[in-house]
């Protein structure tokens, strides 16, 4: 199960400055943890202590907030492209 | 930055969530936790008097906003010092004893935004920014172009491609680009987000997104105006619209800051937010006890609130808890309703989203929520002629008649 996950400027320090990586997993928990096994630390800036994302923290799979398909449950099948992005305000 | 930064008296800018603190940068969320970052002052002395010497738009504040000293003497739009009109007519049919409207409709592009894109304009000028740019439900992409033009800076604002044609209209006339885009607000702003760390988005300041932390400041003079134009006195109550919720946490921040200059004395006020039915994901979140803010997909007539994924959505929950406040919802029927009582009752034309806080100061009251005999201030924060189409159908000529008299008197005959 072979994603792409595209990476914030502000966590770019963990990756070497590269916006796009490749990740691996059947869900977005299993995505994320495999992330930081690459990249040392960077599970924890985009998860809190108890493993919860951060409310400030928006992730998307393919074009849909995770928060409305299930969290970190929410499925990652091969090729699926995943966004980390802080959340922004406006109007 | 080796540029040389002139933000008067901001130091730094602070992670409103852990307190990391950061040089003054075109940076908007904490590199520790994803929080985001707010501007950090050192305030000299401010008197009434310095203030009230001051010109007749937002700078009268300049000593308490992130802008150079002499931010006044460049071309801008001056906004600002809009009226507080006193709505005796709107409190006797409410049954309140005294109400407020702070009609920000009488602003330079017609609504609130003017204030904020005057803060992120001068933001854009330190950091040598050539463009303007942001994410708009429409009335900041219309303050970013006019702005902009003013300057003499380039622009180019995305919008949702749905929006009020007149909306549309507006933010293109002034000469920059507009972009629609296929696509709710939350995409939008998710888009400029992508845009902001790809090379195509260099040199731009987006003032909503890497110029945030400035832009947002723009609302505290919401707070200074009302607070000075009663007298230097803070109201009991206020009715706020959220959309991201970061006006409302400006409005207290501003609050906050009067009584700790001593401008103003101490006072606890309530504060109170309203939200379209259709897109209401922090009233759900307050009414619920959550903490947490569940985003919502928007269908609603109010698009300059449509925000289904509020960023200062958790701090909206915070201040309303607080200040023993509370966040109240109202249908797209009674937001209509709401916008005709406000221009019955005070000849004002307020957009959707002054019927939203209208609505909402009604239920509040029917509900017991609002105290009557609290000196209670509301925000109209955009322009009816934008969002016509939400009251067309109900405001009809009384008639169309051939020129006699004759046809006059048969057409009300009774």
């Amino acid at each position: 199960m072979s994603v792409s996950v595209r990476i914030p400027t502000i966590l770019r320090s963990y990756t070497g400055g590269v916006a796009e990586v490749t990740g691996e997993g059947g869900t977005l928990r299993e995505v994320l943890q495999k992330l930081d096994a690459d990249f040392p630390g960077i599970g924890g800036r985009i998860l809190d202590e108890s493993g919860k994302i951060r409310r400030f923290v928006n992730v998307y799979v393919e074009e849909e907030d995770v928060r409305f398909s299930g969290g970190l449950d929410t499925s990652t099948p091969d090729g699926a492209k995943i966004s980390v992005i802080p959340a922004v305000a406006g109007g | 930055m080796a540029l040389s930064t002139d933000f008067g008296p901001a130091t730094a800018l602070s992670c409103r969530e852990c307190g990391t603190r950061y040089d003054l940068g075109p940076n908007f969320a904490c590199i520790e936790c994803f929080g985001p970052l707010e501007v950090a002052y050192e305030f000299g002395s401010v008197s009434r008097a310095d203030i009230e010497s001051g010109p007749t738009n937002i700078w009268r504040y300049r000593s308490l906003l992130p802008v150079p000293a002499d931010v006044a003497a460049k071309p801008n739009l001056q906004p600002g010092w809009t009226k507080l009109i006193k709505a005796d007519n709107l409190a006797g049919e409410l049954g309140l004893r005294a109400l407020h409207v702070k009609d920000d409709s009488g602003n330079p592009t017609h609504s609130f935004k003017d204030r904020v894109v005057a803060i992120a304009v001068e933001a854009a000028r330190n950091f040598g920014f050539h463009t303007l740019s942001c994410s708009s439900t429409g009335n900041l992409a219309g303050a970013v172009g006019a702005a902009a033009a003013r300057a003499g800076l380039e622009s180019c604002v995305f919008v949702p491609a749905n929006l009020e044609a007149a909306k549309i209209t507006m933010a293109s006339v002034y000469g920059g680009r507009l972009v629609g885009i296929d696509g709710t607000y939350d995409e939008v702003n998710r888009f400029c987000s992508e845009l902001i760390g790809d090379t195509l988005g260099e040199k731009w300041g987006f003032v909503n997104v890497n110029l945030r932390p400035y832009y947002a400041e723009g609302s505290k003079t919401l707070a200074y105006e009302i607070a000075e134009q009663l007298g230097w006195r803070l109201p009991d109550q206020i009715v706020i619209p959220v959309a991201s919720g970061s006006q409302l946490t400006k409005v207290d921040k501003g609050f906050q800051e009067l009584i700790k200059l001593g401008l103003v004395e101490p006072k606890e006020y309530r504060i109170f937010a309203a939200q379209a039915a259709g897109c209401a994901p922090v009233s759900t979140a307050f009414k619920a006890g959550h903490e947490v803010i569940q985003p919502v997909r928007p269908d609603t007539i109010a698009k300059s609130l449509a925000i289904g994924n509020p960023a200062d959505g958790p701090y909206v929950l915070d201040i309303a808890r607080r200040t023993g406040g509370a966040v109240e919802d109202v249908t797209d029927p009674e937001i209509v309703d709401a916008i005709r009582l406000l221009a019955r009752t005070e000849g004002v034309f307020a957009e959707t989203a002054g019927g939203v806080v209208v609505g909402v100061l009604r239920k509040l009251v029917e509900n017991g929520v609002i105290d009557p005999d609290g000196e209670t201030v509301v925000l109209n924060t955009g322009d009816g002629l934008k969002t016509l189409d939400a009251v067309a159908a109900q405001a009809r000529p009384a008639a169309v008649i051939r020129p006699s008299l004759d046809a006059f008197r048969t057409a009300f005959a009774n």
